[in-house]
């Protein structure tokens, strides 16, 4: 019993370390691939080629002030940003990120909980992220905060219908909730899910992009018409903590899609981990150059996109897939 | 699957995760709290709005699309969650299932189609 505690103690701290540095490291990406994306260098003073820019930019939000504006619901407004921060990581607790080890004697698995339900844990608590973005806009009082949290509310809402679908197609085929074992059936990759799935994968990436509220779907924080959106009025550790949250989502989401259908953390002559990070930095890769090509939607645009493209084709493709599983069994 | 002990020290995980989630947030804030300046006065303390002094309540009225949409959303989304258990099940279940939830989900397209007709999918 208490093996079983310091070991999963021990993994979710490193987790979490890791998790956090990787969004530290995520700014300091994002401005530096737009930056050349855009003809310009990105950070460059603080450290090697700017490398300590995520470092230098923590440590200035600690030491600044929090604001706290008079007319805010004080509870509500504390508890916001923990809200939306905690969700975030917490999808990290079912994505495996390497195979099984041996070590001290004790079998280490390469996930901190191997859930029999991982794929409803994700979406469960990806869903429940939403609530510290309302909450967040809804108590700071300022009408550029509550517009912003209308938005992303229903912007997030009308995703999650598709990106819940868009998966069904994988669990038809993997006949599991498990993560693991799904990762299990992608050994080589020719047996990754995302040549079984296509249009799976692209309604998943493209709701994904949208459940977290980037770019071309960024508009709860479009700055050119709403400040900041629902974290207009935080300030200091507090816009930090929705910050860190925004990126964590981030880098769930490319886990998770590379769990699902890139073949999480399979791959040859490298490590297990190392073939995880490396998907998962694809990814991120590509939500920045998604963001340096794309302009912003419209949001009635945006509404119609959602719900008289994606809903549809994700239905579709669960009907054609279980079709296609069925007429496989037959031959 | 795996036995009942099993799963309990599966989720004893998840929970140590989500207290070191919580404790992560709030040791940040502790060490901020101890660190940042604190000198809050009058004109500072108002809520943002281009730097002119708020005008009207921050709680107005909103659009009720926005609402039209959260219905919609809670009704669709109820009838994606029939759809895992049959996902995850299908192997075992056969011909049968997959006729029935064809019906189902055209159903749920018939159900999207009105919605449509009627406009509550219009963002005017």
């Amino acid at each position: 019993m208490w093996e079983i505690v310091i070991i999963s103690s021990i993994k979710v701290l490193l987790v979490v370390v890791a998790i956090l540095t990787g969004c530290a490291y995520a700014t300091y990406m994002e401005r530096k691939v737009l930056g050349h994306m855009q003809h310009r260098i990105g950070p460059l003073y603080a450290g090697p080629y700017g490398l300590l820019q995520p470092v230098a930019d923590g440590l200035k939000l600690i030491f600044k002030e929090d604001i706290v504006p008079d007319n805010v619901e004080r509870t509500t407004y504390a508890l916001a940003p923990l809200l939306a921060f905690v969700p975030s990581l917490l999808t990290f607790a079912v994505v495996p990120f390497a195979a099984d080890v041996d070590m001290f004697g004790y079998r280490i698995t390469g996930v901190i909980s191997d859930l029999n339900i991982g794929i409803l844990w994700v979406f469960a608590v990806t869903s429940l992220g939403v609530y510290g973005l309302v909450l967040a806009g809804w108590s700071s009082g300022s009408k550029y905060s509550m517009l912003g949290a209308i938005r992303s509310s229903a912007q997030m809402i009308s995703y999650e219908v598709a990106y819940g679908l868009s998966i069904i197609g994988v669990i038809l085929i993997a006949n599991t909730f498990s993560l693991r074992e799904i990762v299990e059936q992608q050994a080589s990759i020719t047996d990754w899910f995302v040549f079984r799935q296509p249009l799976g994968f692209l309604l998943f990436i493209t709701c994904a992009i949208a459940e977290t509220n980037r770019a071309p779907f960024d508009l709860p924080e479009a700055e050119s018409e709403l400040v900041a959106g629902y974290h207009t009025e935080y300030s200091s550790m507090r816009f930090s903590t929705f910050f860190i949250s925004e990126y964590a989502n981030m880098i769930a989401v490319s886990s998770v899609a590379t769990t699902l259908f890139f073949g999480g953390w399979q791959g040859p002559l490298l490590p297990p981990i190392l073939w995880f990070c490396i998907k998962v930095f694809l990814f991120m890769f590509l939500y920045i150059w998604l963001r340096a090509t794309f302009p912003r939607f419209r949001y009635d645009q945006l509404m119609a996109f959602g719900w008289k493209v994606l809903f549809p084709l994700a239905l579709l493709n669960t009907i054609v897939t279980a079709g296609l599983v069925m007429l496989t069994d037959w031959l | 699957m795996e036995g009942t002990a099993n799963s309990m020290s599966e989720y004893l995980s998840v929970l140590i995760f989500i207290f070191v989630g919580i404790g992560s947030v709030l040791f940040t804030f502790f060490l901020s709290r101890l660190i940042r300046p604190h000198n809050p006065y009058k004109e500072k303390s108002i809520p943002y709005e281009c730097a002119e002094l708020p005008i009207g309540d921050s709680w107005f009225k909103f659009n009720n699309r926005f609402y039209i949409f959260a219905l919609m959303f809670v009704i669709f989304d109820v009838e994606v969650v029939f759809l895992f258990p049959w996902a995850v099940a299908f192997g075992e279940l056969g011909l049968f299932a997959l006729v029935e939830m064809i019906i189902f989900i055209l159903i749920l397209f018939f159900g999207l189609f009105y919605a449509w007709r009627k406009g509550a999918l219009k963002w005017v």
